[in-house]
Formats: C-alpha cells, structure tokens, sequence
C-alpha cells in the first residue's frame, strides 16, 4: 500500500496576538486539528510558513520545535493524556520542571479550582478534574500560548463549564494567548475572536460583540 | 456455510498484518524458539547418528558380547569354550602391550599387539582397513596400525616404527590402517584420557606375534558371541570358570568392554542434554511468547470485542490469535530444523576426534525433524493458550469502552526513602513497576533464563578447567607412571629409582580382581597403594586428600552405587591372578572422586591377602625435567616395562582436543544465550513501548526530549535487567548443579565451579545484548507518531 496524500489545509492565513482568547470553530475534517498542530510545532506544513515572535518555525529543527513546546506552548487534549502513575501535583511538576519560571504546582491547581485534590492520582479524579489538572499542567509553565483539543470533548455540559471557566480564569489572569478548538458553536460565545474553518479553509472570522461568561454558556 | 470460508480469508489477512505490524517481536519470538529447536534436532541428531553408526559398525564388523583375556590358554580349550551354553561364537588372540618407540617422538609410547588369523578375517572384532592392504602371512613384521595413532604421528602405509619385544628393538612395518570397534574410543590402560600420541594398536600376523611371546598354539584373549536366547550372566560364569586354570582375569560383557562403555556413556550424556537443554530453551521461548501475546491481545481490547459484537465465536477469535503463535512457532521449527541441521553436522565431526568408525555420517531423520517441529507447535500453542483465552473471555460490551486510567498508588521505595526525592521520569518507573509486579517479575525472570543459560555454557570451560587442574595439582603429582609386564619383586623399585633424572618414587601393587555384592560384580583392579599416597593421591571432591585406614576397600563412590553398598558391608573379592585367592574384604570408605571406578586398600594389607612379599606393578615417579630424553631412552630400553604414563603429555593432549570441542559448544550457548536475552529483553521493551506510546507522545507534546522520555522505558529496562543479573546467575547456579549431577556416570563425575571471569563474561553479553534491543526500541521512540498517538484513546 502506498501512502496516500491528504490535504488537510489548504491556504490557511492566521494571527493570533497575545492575550487573546480564540475559539476555532469546523466540523470534523475541517483541518481545526491541523491547524493546531501546526501552531503547536507538532506538524509542519508542507508549504506555507508559520512565524513565532520572528521565529521561523517551518524550518526549525526537531530539537528547535521540542524547545518551542518546551517554554512556550501549554497543550489540553481532549482526553486528558495525565500519567496515571503520577499525582494530581506530580502531572503538574512534571512540566514546571521544564522551564525556568514556573508557577508553583499547587498555585496552578488552585487556579482550576483542585486545590484541595493535590495528592490524588488520575484514576482517583472525575473526568472534568482530570481535564483540569491537565489545564493546570499546560499553565503551570506560564505559556504564552495555551492550546486545547476539544477540551470539552469528553464531558458533559456541567462539567465542561467547569473546564472552560478554569481557561477563561487563566486567560483573564495570565494573559496566556488561548486557542480552543471545537466543533460545538456554544463554546464560540466566549471567545474574542471566532475562526470558522470548512473544508481546509477559513470560512470567516467572527468577532463577538459581548463576550459572554463560561457559566452562561448553553449547549 | 457459504460466507464461511471468505470471513475466514479476512480474519487470516488481519492475521497476516497483525504479524507484520508486530514482525520485531515475532522474529525475537521465533529467534528464542528457534535456538531451542537448534538444539533439540542438534544433540538428537547426534545422538541418532552415532547410535546408527554404532549399530552398523557393531554388527558389520562382529563386535563380540562377551570378552575374557587371561594369561595363557593352550588351543585345545577352545573347543569347549565353543562347547559352552549360549556360545554362538568365538575368536581366540593373543593381545600383548609393549613399549613403542616412534620416530620423531621421545617419550615412549604404548603399543597394543593384537594376532589377526594368517589366513582370512578375524571372526570377531573385525579389523576395518582404512587404507593399505592386510599383512604378508609370510612376512613376520607387517603390521595394521590404528587410525588416530597414524594421524597423530602422520604415518602411512610403508613407514616404520618399533616396538621393544623382550628387549629387543623389533621394527614394525606399517602396510595399512585400520579400525577395530574394540577401540572405536582408544585410551591406554590405565590412563584417564585418550592420547592418540601415545598409544598405538597393532594387528599383525598370528604366527609372528605368537612366536614372540611364546605363545605358539596358545592364546591370552577370547571373546564370543552370544545366541538369541543365551544368558550373558552364564556365559560369562561358564567362561571364567573354564579360563580360571590359565590366568582368567574375569570375563566382561560388551557394556564393560572400555570403548563400548565410554561410547554408552557419552551416548546416554547425549540423550540427557538433547532433553534438558532444549527443554530450557523453549520453556523460555513460551513464556516470551505468552507475555508477549498476553499483551499484544491488552493492546487488541477493542478489537476483539468488536469481532465478537459481529458475531465471531469465542472459539474462533481465540483460534485466531493461536494462530499468531503457531505461525510464529511454525517459522520458528523449520528454521530450527535448518540450522539444528547444520550445528549437529559440525559437533558430528569432532566427535569424529574421539570416536572412529569407518563411516560416521551424519544422519537427520524425518522422525526427528518432525518431531522438532511438532514440539515447538505444542510448545507454543501451550504458552498462547492462557493469554488468548483470557482476552476472549471478555464480554463485548466490557471491552468496546475504553480503559479508565490505570491505578496507581505511591511506590513503596518511596515510603520506605522518603529522603530519596526521586525524579519524576524515576518515580514513573519505580510505580509502573510496582502497579505490574508480575508483569516485571515476568521480563526479570525471562531475562534471567537468559543469564542462566550463558552462565551454565560458560561454565562447562572452568568445569573441565577446575576438573583438570584437580587431577594436575592435587590428585596425580607424578610425573611418570610405570607398569611392569608382570608383577616385580622389591628390588624392581631400585632400578626404577636409578634410572636418570628420578627423583621421587612411589610404589604401587594392583591386581585384577572381581568385586561382588549379591548380584552385582564389576571387574576391575584393586591399587594396593601407601597409607598416605603422595604422588598419585585420592581425592575426595569435598574432604580433599585420603589417607587409607589399614584394612578393608575403600571405593569410589560410584562404584559403590553401582554394587549398591556402603562402608561396613562386605564385598567378595574373588582375585584373578596368582592362586585366584577369595576373600570377603569390608568396605571401610568411600571416596567421591572425579574420574571412573576406582579400589584402593593399603599396599601391605593387599599383599597379605594375596599372601605374597613385597611385589609391584607399577611405579610413579617424579623426575628432574632436565634429565627427560635421557630418562625417556632408558625407559624404552627396559623389557620388563609394558607402559609409561606421561602426566604432562596426556593432559596436554586431552586439554587441545577438549578445547576444540568446548570453543564450538560454548560458542553456540553465547550466541543462543544472546538470542534469548535479546528475544526476551527486545519484547518487554516493545511492549511496555505500545502500552505506553500514548504516555510518552503525551510527554513529548508538552516539551519533553526523546532522551529524556527514553530515559523513562528503557530506564525500567536497565532496571529489570539489573535485578536480572544476579537472579539469573542464582538460577544458572542451581542449573548448573541439576546439570552437573545429571552429568554423573561411570566415567567421570563433574563439581559445578563458576570462576568471576565467566560471571563477568556472562553479565557483559546480556547487558550487551539489553543496550541493542533497548536501541531498537530507542528508534522507535524516536519515530513516535505524536499527533495521531494523541487524538484517540486507542
């Protein structure tokens, strides 16, 4: 079998600036995830270019895009991907380990509200604070760009207010730049900016003229 | 029924594909199951081929079944040998040892001159010419000389040695070369190892040898073959009674005579290792291969509840994944089979080195490769077995969802060492190993097996060293030993004691003589030795030197299990020699010794009861190495001598022939132990890789470098293995010993040493072998697909 060629984007044009709090919004194989890759230094593209702060990431080296994930970008998967041999606390030292001017563990899991949840291990936590250990782990290293995959993806409406007012918390207190990606419109309500993506391209971008609360979000 | 075979087809193609996603493991599978088919159809080959040469050999060449020699007989008893109950037939010689003086050699060496009929061929123990042609009737010093003598000497037919016959230098000239299945393995009497140097075998003309040795229309050697319904006890009591007149030295059966009994015993040694070491190979392999399997089917949750939410029976998913070890194992027996094959070739020809037969092919049957290959399937079908039932018992629904995150609680190292502040790549590892204790006692005691088989190959080179350096250093000490044709008196010693260069002697009187306990008897002769030998000493492998008490046997362990007695039992000692006195002689003590059936009593003892003065047979001696040539010139020049045992020569000989022999074994134990560490080793690395993909893309994704979530897998590897060395060093110690004491038999009797070189060596190859298997797996890590590892929960 040979390898077949999928084209997932197709003339992509986007800016993300800092402290924004961006939301993309696309059925699945729209390329969102692509896209997040690409930002992420997970992918490259097959042409095109992706600048950091001047960086050149589409010739950067792998060592050069382990480095850029290293200090600057804090990932939410939308199944949490925690060690499961490792603490609540643990998963978020793990990272702030990583760089020079962490955020103290316990002052990352306050802020997505676990702070009384330090010491348990991933199979002792519910899946909304399992999602928010991971937020915790991604901001712990004061990224300057927070990305999440269907960070909601996996829970239900209660819950997945609860993770997305962690983010909003984080986004408001720390400036972190967030992009989530997601194929549920509601979440688009709090974003500053909505990139709709369809079929490889940006559908439009939306700006939101009253950017609503994570706990009024309906869906 | 029409849709079956086509559901089948699909099934078999995921089969094929699952195979081929996972072909790094199935091949280090199959490496493992492999080496243990190498052996099996290696040792089994073998042991077929020289049992099959053997049989033919026997049979072509009339092997006698029961052999009696004496001192001498008149012509006439044949007749009523012949005329014995049982008796098929029967071969009358005259068999004489002499000293030989070879050209280019200066140590003498010992000839066996051995009558061959004027006219026509010998009726037993047929003699098997190589090359050249019979000896002249008419041309009294034509001689057939033994295969492994002219090699050792590259001699040929038309060369000359001499043989000193009552003084006299007599030359004998060589006109062929021969095989006798008497001496299929040749070894000097009285000496523990074979040196094709140092002793020679002749057969020449019935006439000149008999006139020689005044033995004109008489004999000193018979054998006979038995009828279909003889009893060989019979026989052998109906022939010592009629040879006990002239000098019977006790008849033995065919199991007794010494190159039939050594060939037994390395036969039975054979079939032993054919079984267990293969045995240990492929138990290995099974477990690999349920652990592996085991795995491979966690990894395949989702996919075999899906099967079974189609409709697929239990049966036949499970028949589907037996199928994967099958066809692994499969591969794994023809290979095997195909290189088994080719290692038991080339061990056949250095058993070609101490065993001669005319034709000594090598011979694979079909019986025994597909026995091979049925054996591997059983075997692997055993250790897939428990792993795919298990996973199908799973109930569709159960397995459709995903896992939830695996239980984790804090390591007990990090109770115990709190201080300790591990890392965290550190603390996933010490937890993940304790979450699974089994699954890494599983990879620790794989890896150990691995350790244990190198360890027990490597091990057989400081065996056979330590056993040679024991018979060097403690037990012989001398550096010659004569033997008189016939017992001397006294004074013999002096002149021994006066040729050039000696410097120590020590006196020894051995006589032939039946022991027997009940039914059991063994013939064989009483050494008649100083209460504290200090040249050729007896040693017992624990207690170390003996000294003799003043009466009564002492017995080498062996042979008195073989006579099923212990000390304070009494044994009767009927002596073949002399007046043939009839004793019942206590057992006082046993000694383990290391090499064949030994009977010692105290020189003074043995001579009262043989009611005789101070009478030798035989004399070690030290001597100054420097007066060697002229002690040796000497020594030839002495008629009354029948043999000289050269310490150094013999162990020199014995050690280059034995070195060849060990290189290539523990040669193939390296590699195959190499094969198992890396099959082992390589497997839980892969497997803890796919269980653990997802956990380590996740790593990588946050920032985390390939060294460092390397660290984290192959950290636990170093770990296993760590905790492996020493473990399977203890297994192989074990091993080692149940080895050792299945190594046991007549000839010889093995102590299970291990020096810290071979501990060393040891270590070093399964660590080298774990670095190799952990860099294959390494680039793999490297090769980590991080975006599709992340999107979905597998």
């Amino acid at each position: 079998m040979g390898e077949v060629r999928v084209e997932a984007l197709r003339g992509v044009d986007f800016d993300l600036t800092a402290g924004e709090f961006v939301v993309l919004l696309g059925p699945s194989g729209s390329g969102k995830s692509t896209l997040l890759n690409i930002l992420g230094g997970l992918d490259v593209p097959t042409s095109g270019e992706v600048l950091y702060g001047g960086h050149n990431l589409t010739t950067a080296t792998d060592a050069a895009l382990t480095a850029y994930r290293r200090t600057h970008i804090g990932f939410v998967f939308q199944f949490y991907n925690l060690i499961p041999s490792l603490t609540a606390r643990e998963n978020v030292a793990l990272v702030t380990e990583l760089v020079e001017t962490p955020m103290p563990p316990q002052e990352a899991l306050g802020l997505v509200g676990l702070a009384q949840r330090l010491d348990h291990f991933p199979a002792q936590l519910s899946g909304g604070e399992q999602q928010r250990v991971a937020i915790a782990r991604a901001i712990a290293k004061q990224p300057a760009v927070l990305l999440c995959d269907e960070p909601t993806g996996a829970l239900d409406i209660t819950t997945g207010v609860v993770v997305l007012e962690a983010l909003e918390r984080v986004n408001r207190e720390l400036g972190t730049a967030t992009v989530v990606i997601t194929h549920n419109a509601a979440i688009a309500g709090m974003a500053d900016r909505v990139v709709r993506l369809a079929d490889g391209r940006v559908a439009g971008i939306d700006r939101p003229t009253r950017k609503a609360a994570a706990r009024d979000l309906q869906w | 029924m029409v849709t079956m075979p086509a559901r089948i087809r699909t099934l078999d193609r995921k089969l094929l594909r699952d195979l081929w996603a996972m072909k790094g493991q199935a091949i280090a599978i199959a490496a493992v199951m492999a080496a243990g088919v190498t052996m099996f159809v290696a040792y089994f080959s073998n042991f077929d081929s020289l049992q099959r040469a053997r049989a033919a050999y026997y049979e072509q060449a009339r092997f006698a079944d029961v052999f009696a020699s004496l001192k001498r007989a008149p012509v006439r008893l044949e007749s009523r040998i012949a005329g014995l109950d049982g008796v098929h037939a029967l071969a009358t010689r005259v068999v004489v040892d002499v000293t030989l003086d070879v050209p280019g050699m200066a140590e003498p060496a010992t000839g066996r001159l051995i009558s061959i009929p004027e006219r026509g061929r010998p009726a037993l123990n047929d003699v098997f010419l190589r090359q050249g042609r019979w000896p002249d009737p008419v041309r009294t010093d034509e001689v057939l000389a033994n295969e492994t003598f002219c090699e050792a000497h590259r001699l040929g037919p038309g060369d000359h040695i001499a043989a000193i016959i009552n003084g006299r230098r007599q030359p004998l000239r060589i006109v062929g070369v021969a095989l006798s299945p008497e001496y299929v393995y040749a070894i000097a009497p009285g000496e523990m190892f074979p040196d094709t140097r140092r002793f020679g075998i002749f057969w020449m003309n019935q006439r000149s040898l008999a006139s020689a040795f005044d033995m004109e229309s008489g004999f000193n050697d018979v054998s006979v073959t038995l009828t279909p319904d003889a009893s060989e006890a019979d026989v052998i009591a109906g022939l010592d009674r009629l040879l006990r007149p002239y000098g019977g030295r006790g008849a033995i059966p065919q199991s007794l005579q010494m190159s039939a009994w050594t060939l037994d015993n390395e036969l039975t040694q054979l079939q032993t290792f054919g079984l267990l070491v293969p045995a240990i190979f492929l138990a290995v392999a099974a477990f690999v291969l349920h652990v592996a399997l085991t795995r491979a089917l966690a990894l395949q949750r989702t996919q075999i509840a899906s099967l079974k939410a189609l409709g697929y029976s239990n049966r036949t998913v499970a028949w589907h994944y037996v199928k994967w070890a099958l066809s692994i194992a499969a591969v794994a027996a023809i290979v095997g089979v195909a290189v088994g094959a080719w290692v038991g070739s080339s061990i056949m020809g250095l058993y070609n080195e101490f065993f001669r037969f005319p034709t000594l092919a090598y011979y694979l049957s079909p019986t025994l490769a597909l026995q091979a290959i049925a054996g591997a399937l059983v075997i692997a079908a055993a250790g897939a077995y428990s792993a795919v039932r298990r996973a199908v018992r799973v109930p569709p629904a159960e397995a459709m969802r995903p896992e939830a995150p695996a239980r984790y609680r804090r390591s007990i190292v990090e109770a115990r060492w709190r201080p300790l502040r591990l890392s965290f790549a550190t603390r996933m590892i010490v937890r993940a190993l304790e979450r699974q204790p089994l699954k890494a006692l599983s990879s620790i005691i794989g890896i150990a097996f691995a350790v244990a088989v190198l360890f027990v190959g490597l091990s057989f080179l400081d065996v056979m060293n330590s056993l040679i350096d024991e018979e060097l250093t403690t037990t012989m000490r001398q550096d010659a030993v004569l033997t008189f044709v016939e017992p001397r008196p006294g004074r013999a010693v002096h002149d021994v004691a006066h040729l050039p260069g000696v410097m120590e002697i020590e006196a020894m009187r051995t006589v032939p003589a039946r022991l027997r306990a009940g039914t059991r008897s063994r013939t064989l002769g009483i050494s008649g030795v100083p209460e504290d030998p200090q040249l050729v000493r007896i040693i017992d492998r624990a207690r170390g030197p003996m000294t003799l008490p003043p009466n009564g046997l002492v017995l080498s362990q062996m042979l008195a299990d073989v006579l099923a007695v212990r000390p304070g039992d009494s044994l009767q000692v009927e002596i073949l020699e002399g007046r043939r006195p009839l004793r019942q002689v206590p057992v006082v003590a046993l000694v383990d010794d290391s090499l064949g059936l030994q009977a010692y009593m105290r020189v003074d003892a043995l001579r009262r009861m043989l009611n005789e003065g101070e009478t030798v047979t035989t004399v070690a001696l030290t001597m100054d190495a420097a007066a060697r040539d002229s002690f040796y010139k000497a020594v030839k020049a002495m008629p009354v001598i029948a043999g000289v045992a050269m310490r150094d020569v013999a162990f020199q000989n014995f050690r280059d022939t034995m070195a060849e022999h060990m290189n290539l074994s523990v040669f193939i134990n390296v590699i195959f132990a190499g094969i198992i560490a890396f099959g082992v080793v390589y497997n839980s690395a892969r497997v803890s890789l796919s269980e653990r993909s997802r956990e380590l893309a996740s790593l990588r994704v946050l920032g985390f470098t390939r060294a460092e979530i390397s660290f984290i897998l192959l950290g636990e590897i170093a770990i296993l293995t760590t905790i492996a060395l020493p473990a399977g060093a203890a297994i192989g110690y074990l091993l080692g010993h149940v080895i050792m004491a299945l190594f046991t038999n007549e000839v010889y009797r093995l102590s299970f040493v291990v020096s810290p070189a071979t501990i060393a060596w040891t270590w070093l190859t399964v660590i080298g072998a774990t670095v190799l298997s952990g860099l294959l797996v390494r680039r793999r890590l490297d090769r980590l697909d991080l975006v599709s590892v992340l999107k979905m929960p597998e």
